[in-house]
């Protein structure tokens, strides 16, 4: 579909550029922490990818943008609000929880993190910080470390708590950040509180037919959809792909939200 | 490809991202789909939808038509036992999800609408569509979202429809499943009652019945250990007020239909047999007088039979564990009439002693008089006479080389100063009962045999009364020796006297 190619590139310059240009007052910077090296081994890649992925050390938020951080986003960048936003970059239901265009209200608590928030909205916010997304493999990686060690799907509290979360359907009101357990590397709500964009969330190799996710191969059916993966045992990461697959730029939910991270010159 | 990498320049990500949703991206809309006249042409109806143990009407039009089917997905916590709540993910809030009727040649619009409050996105594999994954590509929905698409019923049959978004087992796990029923163009013949019910098993960290909100269990569904196989995803929910309702003189049929995602059902009824199973939910053919049909993960059976006595008759998993103790138990219960030549009921309740009937009792004084009689027929005939004492010669010969021949030796002469000979033995021949007590109680101390003293032991043979007779009656009538045969009626009588 070459057309609609050019038109998502086209909007996504535009969308880039507007928040260069908007980038005034951003909020007091959030707290990050630095994520060590390290590797990333993709959930689903084609025989062509690379079996793992090499991840130089970044910064990270140490938890998820919230309510109050996001108030002064669109306070400082009024296209961005829900009554302005352009329906190309967000949906219907952006910030439908909140009470106004500058009002969070009682489902939005300051300090809970923002969810229904777009791709868009996400990115042009981490620009106003003078951040950026993280990509799938950093968000991936620091996401791997548990409360005590690297690998946090071999510690069984880590698990639990991780499973615990997946079973509990989306609240009402999201908690607050402080409420997340911190991990390894100091940082809080990876999971166990909501779902987070990553920069490249559109390149998840998932078809929608989840069987068929053999890699690039799109004719598999049934229990195919472990011929790609690396790790079949690994649910949690299969949710993780399954919903970055799901979602378009402009799309938004009850329970996804986004932090920011930076490189490290 | 699109390798993931730490790309600090934006515009650069950008477009690499930006062709991914453009060409691959997860729904990659199609836009509607253009019917032709004839299609469009066709009477638009709304599908019906119903909960479990309930079926919608049957269907009347003789024609096809257009049925537009929407079928919201939610995220619901639920009661899976006394005590225990599970969050299921369901099609239309129950488990099994919304059964859905058409019509074979119906062209279908369908709708799944992933409700806001879902925290994953979902998607739907219907087995009664023709087209790659049934579905389930041109329906995976984010939260919120809502996808639609179009297809024809080729196809009669009872269909499994379930997610099929990874990780497949997890989603089908926790109860998104359904039935859909595509009636032949003719329809089915009428029944009375018409019933939905699914099986499912189900994964939780807590043990069977721990209570509180338990958690998908990743390892026993890996190992396809369930806590819990169900019938409509929860313990109980066909049992007591939830009971299938029915009447004595009811044609009953029951769209059965087996989730999974791991096990296969033998799914029977306790005291019915069915008059007829569409297996595997095909509409060819229909097996008559089942007692037990094996139904698939992601298959069905239709199942028929009409209830003949009241009762109450209970649905379960013959793989019986399963109902015993993980859950898997319905019922259906009949009001009416009896028929008592059909099924009585209890009839009497006597004491009974088994094998050790007491001495004394009708039955045991009947079997007695008709032993003797058939032994008084064998002796008053002596052609049966004569040939009793040579099987018993043949079988006594038998006994002698298992329990008599390392001592006595083979050829009965026994051995010098230490057993003694059977073959010419005076002692032997002298008493006949003493042969026999002999065998029955064993003997010790001196002892002699033709002039020879012995004096050593022979324990008490472990025989039946019939072998002692006739290891003995073989005894007495080889190497030379010649006597009666001996009777059972002698060992007993021996075996009885007062000490």
């Amino acid at each position: 579909m070459p057309i609609a190619r050019r038109i998502f590139l086209v909007l996504a310059f535009v969308s880039a550029a507007a928040g260069r240009c908007a980038g005034t007052d951003p909020v007091a910077p959030a707290a990050m922490q630095t994520v060590p090296a390290g590797a990333y081994v993709p959930q689903q890649r084609s025989t062509k990818d690379p079996e793992q992925v090499p991840v130089a050390a970044f910064r990270l938020d140490t938890a998820p943008v919230t309510n109050a951080d996001f108030l002064a986003f669109v306070t400082a960048n009024p296209k961005w609000r829900r009554s302005a936003v352009s329906r190309l970059f967000a949906d219907t239901s952006y910030l439908d929880h909140w009470a106004g265009d500058l009002e969070p209200g009682a489902r939005a608590p300051l300090a809970a993190p923002v969810v229904r928030v777009s791709w868009f909205a996400a990115r042009a916010y981490a620009r106003w910080v003078g951040k950026r997304l993280p990509t799938t493999a950093e968000w991936e990686l620091a996401a791997a470390a548990g409360y005590k060690t690297a690998t946090g799907k071999d510690e069984p509290d880590f698990n639990r708590d991780l499973y615990a979360w997946l079973a509990r359907p989306v609240p009402e009101v999201q908690p607050t950040v402080a409420t997340a357990k911190p991990t390894l590397h100091g940082v809080r709500g990876l999971h166990g509180l909501v779902w987070e964009w990553v920069d490249d969330f559109n390149t998840a190799m998932v078809t929608g037919e989840s069987r068929a996710d053999g890699g690039l191969e799109r004719d598999l059916f049934c229990g195919a959809g472990a011929a790609g993966a690396r790790e079949t045992s690994d649910y949690a990461a299969f949710m993780r792909t399954a919903l970055r697959s799901s979602l378009k730029a402009n799309n938004t939910t009850t329970s996804l939200g986004f932090r920011c991270a930076q490189s490290i010159p | 490809m699109k390798t993931s990498r730490v790309i600090p320049a934006a515009l650069l990500a950008l477009a690499l991202a930006a062709p991914a949703f453009a060409s691959e991206g997860p729904t990659s809309v199609q836009g509607p789909v253009v019917l032709p006249p004839d299609v469009q042409a066709l009477p638009v109806e709304q599908a019906i939808l119903t909960a479990p143990p309930h079926v919608p009407p049957s269907i009347k039009r003789k024609h096809a038509a257009r049925v537009v089917v929407n079928l919201e997905v939610r995220e619901v916590v639920m009661r899976i036992a006394d005590g225990a709540e599970y969050t299921f993910w369901t099609y239309g809030g129950s488990v099994p999800g919304s059964f859905i009727r058409i019509r074979e040649g119906d062209v279908v619009e369908f709708h799944l609408n992933n409700h806001p409050s879902s925290k994953l996105p979902h998607n739907i594999d219907l087995h009664a569509v023709t087209g790659p994954g049934g579905g389930a590509a041109s329906t995976f929905t984010a939260p919120g979202h809502s996808s639609k698409f179009t297809f024809k019923a080729l196809n009669p049959g009872l269909y499994v429809y379930h997610c099929a978004t990874a990780p497949v087992p997890m989603h089908i796990g926790n109860g998104m499943y359904g039935l859909i029923l595509v009636e032949p163009k003719d329809g089915l013949p009428p029944v009375d009652k018409e019933f939905y019910v699914m099986q499912g098993e189900f994964y939780t960290q807590g043990g069977y019945g721990a209570s509180g909100l338990q958690t998908f269990d990743m390892a026993k569904s890996i190992d396809e250990h369930p806590t819990y196989v169900l019938f409509n995803g929860s313990v109980g929910s066909l049992v007591g007020d939830k009971a299938l309702d029915t009447k004595v003189g009811d044609h009953v049929r029951v769209y059965f239909g087996v989730g999974g995602p791991n096990l296969t059902s033998s799914f029977h009824v306790i005291g019915e047999i069915f008059d007829k199973v569409w297996t595997e939910g095909g509409m060819k053919y229909a097996q008559e007088h089942v007692q037990t049909t094996m139904v698939p993960s992601g298959g069905s059976a239709i199942v028929e039979f009409k209830v003949d006595v009241p009762g109450t008759y209970v649905l379960v998993d013959h793989s019986l564990s399963r109902a015993f103790n993980k859950g898997a138990i319905g019922m259906l219960k009949s009001s009416g009439p009896e028929d008592r030549v059909i099924y009585s009921g209890k009839e009497i309740d006597a004491v009974y002693f088994g094998s050790a009937a007491e001495e004394g009792s009708a039955s045991a004084k009947r079997e007695a008089e008709l032993k003797a009689k058939i032994e008084a027929e064998i002796k008053s005939n002596p052609a049966i006479a004569s040939l009793t004492k040579e099987v018993q010669l043949e079988r006594g010969k038998q006994v002698y080389m298992q329990s008599c021949f390392a001592c006595h030796l083979p050829d009965g002469k026994g051995m010098a100063n230490v057993f003694p000979p059977l073959a010419g033995s005076d002692y032997l021949k002298a008493d006949r009962d003493r042969a026999i007590r002999i065998v029955l109680k064993g003997l010790t101390g001196p002892v002699t045999v033709n002039g020879v003293n012995y004096n050593s032991a022979m324990p008490p043979q472990p025989l039946t009364d019939e072998q002692i007779a006739d290891v003995l009656t073989y005894v007495s009538n080889s190497w030379g020796n010649e006597g009666p045969a001996t009777t059972v009626d002698d060992v007993r009588r021996v075996k009885n006297e007062t000490h």
